[in-house]
Order: C-alpha cells, then sequence, then structure tokens
C-alpha cells in the first residue's frame, strides 16, 4: 500500500490485479481497439499529407492578387482603353506597404512577392508559350519547396540568369549553360542563361514555368516596382480560407486560398477525415461496452466484499470511484498497448508497402501527441464505460450483498 | 422498569419494526422491539431460525433502516440522520463480525484489518499500520500479518475479522453467528477472545449464537421468538461455574 494513494486508486488497483486474467484480456481489448484507431490516424495522416504535399508543391497557401477593377462605362474613350487596362498587367498597390503588414500577421510562415505575366522563349527555330516567374528566391523557397525540386544547376536567379523546367528544356533542345531569349508581351526582350533545371512533377508546369530575378521579371513584363502576387505560406494550412477572407476584407485584394483553388480535393480529403472519425467512434463504442461488461461482471463478482466495506463505513461515493477508476486505468494501460501495437503495426507496413524502388510510399509515424490523445481518450471512455457498473456497486445494499 | 440513564446506553432500541414487502401484503419480521445496552455489557442474542435475529442486527448495524421506531447509538438518534451520516456513524461507532468472516481476498491480513482505518481517513499512514499491527498481535496474528487474507484458515480468517471489528474503537461489536462456520474448538477459542476484549477495552458485545453453551457465557441472553424478545435475563454466573469444554 502506497502511503500517497488514496483509498479508491489501493482498492481499484488491488481489485485489478486480483482479477489478473480478466483485467489482462480487456486490457488487450481496449488495446486492440486502440491500435487500430492509432494506425489509421497514423495512415490517413501520412495519407493525407502526402497527397496535400504534393498537390501544393507547385502551390502556394494563399495567393494575394490585384483587385479586380471595374470596368466603368467612360464617356469618349470607351472600349478601347478598357481592352488596354484589362491586358495590361497590374500591380498590387503599395505592396512594399502591404509586404510590412504581412510581416506582422502571426499565422504568416513566408512572404514572397512575385511578377509573373505571359511570354515566349525562343532559342534557333523553337518558340514556346511560357510563363515568365520573377522572385525573390530566398522567399519564393519558403513557400513553393523549388529547392527540392532541382534536377541540375543550382537554385540561382541573378540577372541574366533563368531556371527552366525539364520539359521546357527537351522542347527546345537546351541544356544548362545554354542561352535562351525571352519576348514578352510588352515588346521587351532579353537573353538569358539557364543556369538551372527543375522538375515540378507537373508536365504542364515543366513546360511552361520559367523562373528569373524579380527585376528582370519586371523590366521584361512593364512591372518595374510592382508584383503580380503575393504568394503566403502559413503556419496551418488550414487556415488559409479563413485568412483569405479575412485579408480580402481587409485590403481589397483577391485572396485565393489553396483551398478554394483545390475545392474537390479538400472535399474529399474532409470526406476520408469523416468516414475515419466514424470508425473510430464505433471501434471507440465497442470499446466502452468491453469494459463495461467486464466491469459489470466485476461488481457481481464482489458483490460480498463490496457489502463489507460498506458495512465498514465505505461511503456510496467510495465506491463508485473504485469501479470508475477500474475503467480509467484499464483505459489507460489499453491505450498504452494500443499505442504499442500500432507502432508495430506501422513497423511492418512501412516494410510491405513500399515502391518498386524499395523507397516507402509515403512516410507515417506514431506522433507523440497521438498517442497522448489516444491514451486521454481511452481513459476517458473507460471512465464513461465504468459509470453503470460503478453505480451499481455504490447502490448496491450492503444487507443483501452480505448474506447473498 | 427502572431504565439507566439513556446517557450511558451504547444501544437504546424503542419498538423498533420492521417489515418486509413480500408480494403484495407486508410481512412484519420484528414487531416493536425494546433494548437498551449499556457500556461493557456482553450480551447474547439467541432463538430460533427465522426468528429475526439477523434482521434486527442489520438494523442496530445501520445497515437497514427500521419501517418504525427508534434506535439511539451512543444517544445519537439515527431515524432523522442522512445516508452519508449514517455511514460515517456505522463506520466510527460499529464494528461487525460476520458468520462467513468475509475479508478482502485481495489484501494481506494486515490491510484488512486496517481497512476500516483507510476507509475513514482516506489514505493509509504509519499510525495506521502501526495500530492493525497491534490489533493483529492481539489475536495472536502477527506473524500471519503479510499473508494473504484467501490464505488463512477459517478461525485464523474469523481473529482477523474480529481485529479488524475493533480498529475503529467502536462503541459496539456485532456478531452474527461468528463461530457457527468453525470447529468447536476454535469456536471455543474465538468466543475467549471477543470475551477477553470485551474486558480489556470495555467493548459492548452483541452477539447472535445458536450455541446455548457459548450462550451461557454471557452476562446477559436475550431471546427472540417470532420478532418479539421473549426473555431479557442477566446471566451473572460466571463461566468458570459452568461445565468446561
Ligand atoms: N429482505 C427480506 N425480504 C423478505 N423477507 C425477509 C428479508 N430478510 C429476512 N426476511 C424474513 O424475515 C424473517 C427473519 O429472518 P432473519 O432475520 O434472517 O432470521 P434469523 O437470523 O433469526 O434466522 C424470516 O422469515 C425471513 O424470511
Ligand atoms: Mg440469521
Amino acid at each position: 500500500m502506497h502511503p500517497w494513494l488514496p483509498f479508491e486508486w489501493i482498492a481499484a488497483t488491488r481489485f485489478l490485479r486480483e482479477g489478473r486474467t480478466q483485467s489482462l484480456l480487456i486490457i488487450v481489448g481496449v488495446g486492440v481497439g486502440v491500435s487500430v484507431i492509432v494506425f489509421m490516424s497514423a495512415l490517413l495522416s501520412g495519407l493525407q499529407s502526402n497527397l496535400v504535399k504534393r498537390t501544393l508543391s507547385s502551390q502556394a497557401h494563399l495567393v494575394l492578387l490585384p483587385a479586380e477593377e471595374i470596368a466603368r462605362p467612360q464617356f469618349g474613350e470607351g472600349q478601347a482603353l478598357v481592352q488596354k487596362q484589362a491586358q495590361r498587367l497590374r500591380s498590387i498597390d503599395q505592396w512594399q506597404a502591404l509586404r510590412g503588414r504581412l510581416e506582422k500577421l502571426p499565422e504568416i510562415a513566408a512572404i514572397s512577392p512575385v511578377a509573373s505575366g505571359p511570354a515566349f522563349a525562343v532559342r534557333g527555330d523553337a518558340n514556346k508559350s511560357i510563363s515568365l516567374i520573377g522572385i525573390e528566391p530566398a522567399n519564393y523557397v519558403r513557400v513553393i519547396e523549388l529547392d527540392q525540386k532541382m534536377v541540375g544547376g543550382e537554385l540561382r536567379v541573378n540577372a541574366g540568369e533563368a531556371l527552366i523546367g525539364i520539359e521546357l528544356a527537351r522542347d527546345l533542345g537546351a541544356t544548362l549553360g545554354d542561352k535562351l531569349r525571352i519576348n514578352a508581351s510588352s515588346g521587351a526582350s532579353d537573353t538569358l542563361t539557364i543556369v538551372g533545371l527543375f522538375d515540378l512533377g507537373n508536365k504542364a508546369a515543366n513546360a511552361r514555368n520559367v523562373y528569373v530575378g524579380l527585376r528582370t521579371a519586371q523590366s521584361l513584363l512593364d512591372l518595374v516596382g510592382g508584383v503580380s502576387s503575393i504568394d503566403l505560406a502559413l503556419h496551418d494550412m488550414y487556415q488559409a480560407e479563413a485568412l483569405s477572407q479575412r485579408l480580402n476584407a481587409e485590403t481589397g485584394l483577391i485572396a485565393d486560398s489553396w483551398i478554394k483553388t483545390n475545392a474537390q480535393f479538400f472535399t474529399a480529403l474532409t470526406s476520408q477525415r469523416i468516414s475515419s472519425n466514424v470508425i473510430r467512434f464505433f471501434i471507440g463504442l465497442s470499446v466502452a461496452f468491453g469494459i463495461a461488461s467486464v466491469l459489470v461482471v466485476s461488481v457481481v463478482q464482489r458483490s460480498r466484499e463490496i457489502g463489507i466495506l460498506r458495512a465498514m463505513g465505505a461511503s456510496r461515493g467510495q465506491m463508485l470511484r473504485t469501479f470508475l477508476l477500474q475503467g480509467g486505468i484499464v483505459g489507460l494501460f489499453g491505450s498504452l498497448l494500443g499505442s504499442a501495437l500500432a507502432w508495430c503495426f506501422l513497423a511492418l507496413w512501412r516494410t510491405l508497402a513500399v515502391n518498386a524502388d524499395g523507397t516507402p510510399m509515403f512516410m507515417i509515424e506514431v506522433e507523440p501527441g497521438l498517442v497522448l490523445i489516444a491514451a486521454a481518450g481511452a481513459t476517458l471512455v473507460g471512465v464513461l464505460a465504468a459509470l453503470m457498473p460503478a453505480r451499481r456497486a455504490a447502490s448496491l445494499d450492503p444487507v443483501v450483498a452480505i448474506r447473498g | 422498569m427502572a431504565e439507566t440513564l439513556p446517557a450511558n446506553a451504547v444501544l437504546q432500541l424503542a419498538g423498533l419494526k420492521k417489515s418486509y414487502l413480500s408480494g403484495d401484503s407486508e410481512l412484519e419480521v420484528l414487531h416493536g422491539i425494546d433494548l437498551t445496552l449499556q457500556r461493557g455489557e456482553f450480551a447474547a442474542l439467541i432463538g430460533p431460525s427465522g426468528s429475526g435475529k439477523s434482521t434486527l442486527l442489520n438494523l442496530i448495524g445501520l445497515l437497514d433502516r427500521p419501517s418504525a421506531g427508534q434506535l439511539f447509538i451512543d444517544g445519537v438518534e439515527t431515524s432523522t440522520l442522512s445516508e452519508t451520516e449514517i455511514t460515517r456513524l456505522r463506520g466510527q461507532r460499529i464494528g461487525f463480525v460476520f458468520q462467513h468472516h468475509l475479508l478482502i481476498p485481495a489484501f494481506t491480513a494486515l490491510e484488512n484489518v486496517m481497512m476500516p482505518l483507510l476507509i475513514d481517513r482516506g489514505r493509509p499512514d504509519t499510525a495506521m499500520r502501526a495500530r492493525a499491527a497491534e490489533l493483529l498481535a492481539g489475536v495472536g496474528l502477527s506473524e500471519r500479518a503479510d499473508y494473504p487474507a484467501s490464505k488463512l484458515s477459517g478461525g485464523q480468517q474469523q481473529r482477523v475479522a474480529i481485529a479488524r471489528a475493533l480498529a475503529m474503537r467502536p462503541s459496539l461489536v456485532l456478531a452474527d453467528e461468528p463461530t457457527g462456520n468453525l470447529d468447536t474448538h476454535t469456536a471455543d477459542d474465538i468466543f475467549a477472545l471477543l470475551r477477553e476484549v470485551n474486558q480489556r477495552e470495555q467493548t459492548t458485545f452483541l452477539i447472535v449464537t445458536h450455541d446455548p453453551r457459548l450462550a451461557g457465557r454471557c452476562d446477559r441472553i436475550v431471546e427472540l421468538v417470532d420478532g418479539d424478545i421473549v426473555s431479557d435475563r442477566p446471566h451473572p454466573i460466571p463461566t468458570k461455574h459452568l461445565p468446561a469444554d
């Protein structure tokens, strides 16, 4: 008997230890349930974050674009002017000041101003329509992992330098060190050296994207000093939609979140999560019924002991807590066993679910947070499951219990 | 009848009735019991099977509530007490020794003796442990202190139960056929132990027994027949006058 333990704890642990077989069986039962939940959660979050990562590898969490200009009917100048405005690239008003304000928002992890627009890449006879993207590389890679996508050369966009995709390199028959002529629709043109090749994992992007320095793009696209968008990375990507609405309201800029841009994909993720929650709920329910049934049997078996404890002055509350604790302890130990089992499943899964080349299909981990949540959840489920048996123990008539 | 001052009475019953519902009709098992036990009395409760002895003991032990009448423990009228107060009073003032010793098998002999103190104080402490060890020594079981209760013989279990009943220094110990399950020799030992405690600690005892030999060794014999006390006689004859075994 540990001196610091209250009566209820002592009685609960002794009862569990005495009914060793029952206790072990139910702990294993809880463990199996918890392991399935933990394994499934880890698998799902691994799968989802992998899907999200692939989807978002060439997308920012949030993109700020210039406000849409309302085409006002104008006297005199008429359509021609409106037409011309629509064609011209527009910059985000006072974007430097905006950047300063964005830097103060705690949700934002990285800010990358971008000047981009259509252009043509010419080399010899080949002439390809491209998307010219001017970036500040240090900031850009914190929003889009271009540094992870480099397959040749290096990520560097000083004046006169460009990065192109592997598809465009093939289309133009160009490689590292070759020169490339860029003609913008503004009429400006420049000759750049290819210093890096990338593979964004997307054929269209590999064929169209050409990265240059921000200044180079600004002058080619007739956007001197301006940017066509500001790309943002958030600490919590699922905040993107909420933040986009806030920024839109505050700045009047168009704010596109990845959630809106990939609405279907996001819905698929959400429904996957809902269905897994449903499964989790039912596993939790069956775990609860398992604990409850074992404790109901235990209360019946221990009626005499409960009666004698009551005769010795134990209150209803003390008996209630003794059995609630047993439920909680079973839940807690079951969840620890379950987490260990889930860890084994995952180790096994990692050796089975591999690509042809032996690399894992995607990374999954049992995070400590998940184990903590499982432990807290299972303990709570155990206590709730013990509620009915514990109330039965508390309301037992000692006279009947002792005689019986 | 010249009653002593209630202040000295450990137990006082006045018109105590108990009925049970059997089907549609009420079955009255106790028909108005009047009984007073003074501090230090060592009384036997005898009567044929089914006469209501256990029912009466359960009422006195505050395990059950009377249908009518008054029940005082140490001068405290119990009919108006709440469930919590009743439980507390029971734990502190009354010790039980049952026929089927009823130890808690998950605990050792010593821990079983400690149990009433543990329940009362909430947490174990060294004083409690010392008190339990002293009580176990008093019933001659020091060397069995760390045995699991389930590993003890019937006589040893009953000794532990007696030690446990005394843990809280109760005013009144109720024993329902404490020797009913034991052989004659062990029964005598246990009875002698109860008597010794009674004389040493001035603890009041009310002992249900079928054994006229044992009843004869009590100071007072209360006889219950069909829910009424039919005789209540002091038994001043010292035990040594009875044929010894
Ligand atoms: N819970 C109960 N419900 C109905 N009848 C009961 C109950 N408990 C005891 N009785 C009845 O009360 C009577 C006295 O029983 P009891 O006090 O056990 O007698 P004793 O202990 O003297 O043998 C018996 O007729 C018994 O059937
Ligand atoms: Mg009886």
